[in-house]
């Protein structure tokens, strides 16, 4: 018989789960769902965002997540830079497809080279008063090192929602993902609105990356393990929508947890992606696709 | 910290400038050469990384003492990332390519097991170093083991943690177990030994699961190992996973009497430093500390050696986990080469399993399967840590060892609970 604290304690975990894997997506959707590029280095800004928390912490006595809000303009310009790049060199020529996903594919192996040449390959951690200490609601057991990160991401993720149905720039960033064409007949430069958004999308890492080395202990591979989720999130998700990315995963979370304490966890990322074929299956453009 | 950066990258400038595999010493004349893969990126390099060092220190040693019949030593080697399916490609390399003269393993279960169809193929002679009972299948004659867990490997990982539940199983009614594997290798096969102890214990086996290796959350299996209220709690785990798992069961306040088993990772510095208090309670393995009766001929000098290093290269900075064996192990080789005058294969794997060898982790002898004759591992307990600095962890303070008794140097504390965390 499933006990009742465990399955609300179950649902719970998975909240928290899924807000991290949310936080750690958001910037997927931008740059893949919107934006149609398949930035498979995505992971490599996430730990690159571990580690400037890392060292700044180890040098100055700060909160990991002031570090985190404190980077992210560093993170849009180097976002902005790659896109340049990255236009440049293949989406200019129409090579964007084949060649631009080895170009992100070797800046994947670039970072994670750089980062085991300055840092080692020792395990990297932080300190915060957070990290340890629990919430206890009456039967509800909330771990701050997951709490936090989650409540920080969904914050995010509304104030980046807020942009882009508010902002001039937002409602140009949604426009360049369905008609490039069509806001370059309203004068406005589809290149110039992508690079802001790749940007955008790249200064979330900062945050994101924050949160990992909170939750666990990062060495520079450890990226790797989140690829196949974050774009499985954004697909489930609907490719281009906030509120449906962050739905699919808190789904994903909450399966995962749920699977984790009742059936076994090795059965968890089976289950969560078996999740992800049915909804497809039924709904091929994913839970707020259009 | 900016220095030791610029050091860092001077380094991997040099090495990425250099076009072949990297020569830990400049060749003279015909030098001996030794090849392996290293986890030297990717989840083991902490560890990886540590046992390379070692071996560069023992070949440095070698040669300023003359070299192995009187050539000097070169170390081949290739980062093999952690990845298993690239290891027989790096073994085919070192023996066919790069002609080595021996080949020994990288670091670890994960990393030895792959290269062994090679091995065997050329016939090479081949010793392991931190591989976990991988010739079981193989039951390979040129095979040696540098892991002291004796001729029956997997019970005896979790033997001294079954043999402290077995001394205070009526005190504290111990009845139930609930275990958590790691779904690699090592992790499965310590498992698996820890059933054969866990039926001799008599205990009653309420949760028994494994988990992904990219398990982010812990908290769910914690909590599902909370609700059978199992008296024993087995772990068997990686480093990172072992993060995990003793976090989530410190924010949760797993309530059992007996924690513990085979959990890798609070053995290396950085993951002991970062943890502190939380490990205090937790019974584990190990394999070497500095405990006064651990401390044989040459192994203070080497890790005084080490010690000075480690910081600059950027490894674990005291090297207890696996300095000593990586270095032990050259010495059985070394001695080996020597004293059968050759680099015959045959005549050195018949050497090594019919001596005993004087190492700095003390004496070595082989025996079946090419497993040391008998087990000596250290079973562990994290005791009144306060802090989480190296210096709470020098000279072996805050990790206890409790077993055997010919190593002992204090008592277990239980329940677990009882453990100031």
């Amino acid at each position: 018989m499933v006990s009742l604290d465990l399955l609300i304690n179950a649902i719970v975990a998975g909240i928290l789960l899924g807000g991290f894997y949310a936080a750690v997506t958001v910037g997927i959707t931008i740059s893949f769902g919107m934006l149609d590029i398949a930035n498979i280095a995505q992971p490599a800004f996430i730990l690159l965002g571990s580690y400037a928390a890392y060292i700044i912490t180890y040098y100055v006595p700060v909160d990991p997540l002031v570090v985190g809000f404190l980077m992210l303009p560093v993170f849009y310009v180097i976002g902005m830079a790659v896109y340049r790049l990255y236009y440049y060199s293949f989406e200019l020529r129409g090579e964007q497809s084949i060649q631009g996903l080895a170009f992100f594919f070797g800046l994947l192996f670039v970072a994670e080279v750089s980062l085991v040449l300055v840092f080692g390959v020792d395990y990297r951690f932080v300190e915060a008063p957070y990290i340890g200490p629990s919430l206890h609601l009456g039967i509800i057991d909330l771990p701050l090192r997951m709490l936090i990160p989650c409540l920080v991401s969904l914050v995010m993720i509304a104030v980046l929602q807020l942009y882009l149905s508010r902002s001039f720039i937002g409602r140009a960033i949604l426009a360049v993902s369905q008609d490039g064409l069509a806001l370059q007949l309203m004068a406005a430069s589809p290149t110039r609105i992508k690079q802001i958004a790749f940007g955008i999308s790249v200064a979330t890492c900062s945050l994101a990356g924050t949160f990992l080395i909170i939750i666990q202990p990062v060495e520079p591979s450890i990226g790797r393990d989140y690829i196949g989720r974050i774009f499985a999130i954004c697909v489930l998700g609907g490719m281009t929508s906030f509120p449906g990315m962050v739905a699919a995963a808190l789904l994903i979370g909450i399966v995962e947890s749920i699977t984790a304490t009742f059936y076994g966890p090795s059965w968890a990322p089976a289950v969560a992606f078996g999740f992800l074929l049915i909804t497809l299956a039924v709904r091929p453009a994913g839970l707020a696709g259009r | 910290m900016v220095g030791k950066m610029v050091r860092r990258i001077a380094l991997a400038i040099a090495m990425l400038l250099s076009t072949g595999p990297v020569f830990a010493e400049a060749p003279s004349g015909s030098p001996i050469a030794i090849g392996f893969s290293m986890p030297l990126t990717g989840g083991l390099a902490v560890n990886g990384t540590s046992g390379l060092l070692a071996m560069q220190i023992w070949a440095e040693d070698t040669n300023k003492n003359g070299g192995l019949l009187g050539r000097p030593v070169k170390l081949i080697y290739y980062d093999d990332q952690t990845n298993p399916s690239l290891v027989p490609g790096i073994y085919t390399k070192l023996m066919d390519v790069d002609k080595v003269d021996l080949v020994i393993s990288g670091y670890g279960t994960n990393i030895a097991a792959p290269a062994m169809p090679v091995v065997i193929q050329h016939n090479a002679t081949f010793i392991s170093l931190f591989a976990l009972d991988i010739n079981e299948e193989f039951k390979y004659p040129k095979y040696f083991s540098m892991l002291p867990v004796g001729p029956d490997p997997r019970p005896a990982i979790t033997a001294g943690f079954f043999d402290i539940v077995k001394a205070n199983k009526d005190k504290l009614g111990l009845k139930t177990i609930a275990i958590a594997t790691g779904d690699g290798e090592a992790t499965r096969n310590g498992t698996d030994g820890a059933r054969v102890n866990i039926k001799k214990a008599g205990l009653d086996i309420v949760y028994d699961k494994t988990y992904p290796l990219t398990t982010t959350d812990f908290s769910p299996i914690i909590r599902a190992i909370q609700s059978t209220n199992a008296d024993v709690v087995l772990i068997s785990s990686y480093p990172n996973d072992s993060v995990g798992v003793i976090r989530s069961v410190n924010e949760l306040g797993l309530k059992t009497k007996v924690f513990g088993g085979n959990l890798t990772g609070p053995q290396s510095t950085s993951i002991k430093t970062s943890l502190g208090p939380s490990l205090n309670g937790i019974i584990t393995f190990d394999w070497w500390l500095p405990a006064p009766a651990m401390r044989f001929p040459g192994v203070m000098e080497f890790l005084k050696t080490y010690q000075a290093r480690a910081g600059q290269e950027g490894v674990d900075p005291l090297g207890y986990y696996l300095g000593p064996w990586a270095y032990a192990r050259m010495q059985v080789l070394g001695e080996a080469i020597e004293n059968t005058k050759g680099l015959d294969q045959e005549k050195i794997a018949e050497y090594i399993r019919s001596h005993s060898f004087k190492t700095v982790v003390g004496d070595v002898a082989f025996g079946e399967k090419g497993e040391w004759k008998e087990a000596r591992i250290l079973t562990v307990q994290f005791q009144n840590i306060k802090g989480t600095s190296v210096d709470d962890f020098r000279d072996g303070k805050g990790e206890v060892v409790v077993g055997p008794d010919q190593y002992k140097a204090g008592d277990v504390i239980l329940p677990y609970s009882s453990n100031n965390r």
